[in-house]
């Protein structure tokens, strides 16, 4: 038992050390390891695992990680699971912020990073526009992103009130459709 | 208590995060930078750009190097920069863990059905706001350099933005290509 936790917790953290970005690069590798290579879940589970990750809040590669662990080890597999994931990450920004503190002064060091953060923002603007596909906007809901998007940054509004706000009148507006149909 | 705080904020953003990374920054930028003020908006910047190019997700990657540098910043030793950085890590962690948990299976039972699709169709478009709010929050003269004072720079900036989203949109070159190509610009042109 003890050494199938072990092989787990090695697993992911393979799966963790090898995607950079994080997020939905993952989901190929994890499909990978875990369906082909280690059957520790068939497709048809791993499927219905990446929908609940998708809706449940949190990161995906830690939900998709603690669900699969406990899916086929129980809870200490899912604690397991998610720890070997997120291992090999923590340790890298461990290393790099003792580091780049020291170096974060150096001449070139700042030179580099004047070149890199206008294209970190763009990096952010990307996608933007392909979710906006995804996420069904059309001009009869662009003022949702719009609004939110304002009241963020002129009102400084946290953006957590912005996502309780969205999601309870979704709920709310779905069930006024519905009884609008009965 | 700097460890508390930490372990408060970051349960708050693990809590509250849909939608996946990007959507994430804005709560971050947020609660680290504009309400907490343990980083600065460049070093913000910094980091997701740290973040794109090493293991892991972007949020775990914020609450460790935010961890670290909040505790380092409030005079304590080294170590317990660490744990700091631990700690923070771990608390993005543990709502959502306990909520895979839980209603894992009563997710599942109803993803499919209206009332959570009725949720998500609000709350999708939201996110998509909540990303643009963090694009346009980091443009900065912290990450832009100011139109006045230093001119040259901010004219280099908006070249790389444009330069960085045309790639990233239209000829789909990987992030962690595009940062290492800015951040050589960067060195040959300032």
């Amino acid at each position: 038992m003890h050494y199938e936790l072990l092989k787990m917790f090695l697993v992911f953290a393979k799966i963790g050390a090898f995607t950079l970005g994080g997020g939905y690069a993952m989901v190929p590798i994890m499909e990978r390891e875990i369906v082909d290579r280690r059957q520790w879940l068939t497709r048809e589970e791993f499927m219905d695992i990446l929908i609940v990750a998708q809706s449940t809040p949190g990161l995906f590669a830690i939900n998709m990680a603690s669900h699969i662990g406990n899916k086929a080890r129980g809870v200490v597999g899912g604690i397991i699971g998610s720890l070997g994931v997120a291992l090999p990450s923590i340790l890298a920004i461990l290393l790099i912020a003792m580091f780049f503190r020291a170096f974060q002064d150096n001449i070139y060091v700042e030179r580099i990073f004047m070149g890199v953060r206008p294209a970190v923002v763009a990096l952010i603007a990307a996608p933007c526009f392909s979710m906006a596909r995804s996420a069904h906007i059309t001009l009869s809901n662009l003022w949702i992103p719009i609004v939110a998007c304002l009241l963020i940054t002129l009102f400084g509004i946290s953006p957590i009130w912005i996502i309780l706000v969205a999601g309870l009148a979704g709920f709310v507006w779905g069930k006024i459709k519905r009884e609008e149909k009965e | 208590m700097i460890f508390l705080q930490l372990f408060i904020v970051f349960t708050k953003i693990g809590a509250f995060n849909f939608g996946g990374g990007y959507a994430m920054l804005s709560l971050i930028h947020n609660e680290v930078v504009e309400k907490n003020q343990w980083l600065t908006s460049s070093e913000f910047t910094d980091i997701v750009a740290i973040s794109q190019s090493t293991p892991g997700p972007i949020g775990i990657n914020c609450a460790t190097y935010t961890g670290y540098t909040a505790v380092i910043n409030e005079g304590y030793p080294e170590w317990m920069a660490v744990l700091g950085a631990v700690l923070a890590s771990l608390s993005v962690l543990w709502v959502p863990f306990l909520l895979m948990l839980t209603i894992s299976k009563i997710l599942l039972k109803y993803s499919k059905t209206q009332v959570v699709g009725n949720i998500f169709s609000l709350l999708r478009p939201a996110i998509v706001g909540l990303i643009a709010a963090a694009a346009i929050l980091l443009m900065s003269a912290d990450n832009f350099g100011s139109p006045s004072q230093s001119t040259f720079q901010f004219i280099v900036s908006i070249i790389i933005f444009l330069f960085a989203f045309i790639g990233t949109r239209l000829y789909r070159i990987h992030p962690i290509l595009m940062i290492i190509l800015a951040g050589l610009a960067g060195l040959v042109i300032y």
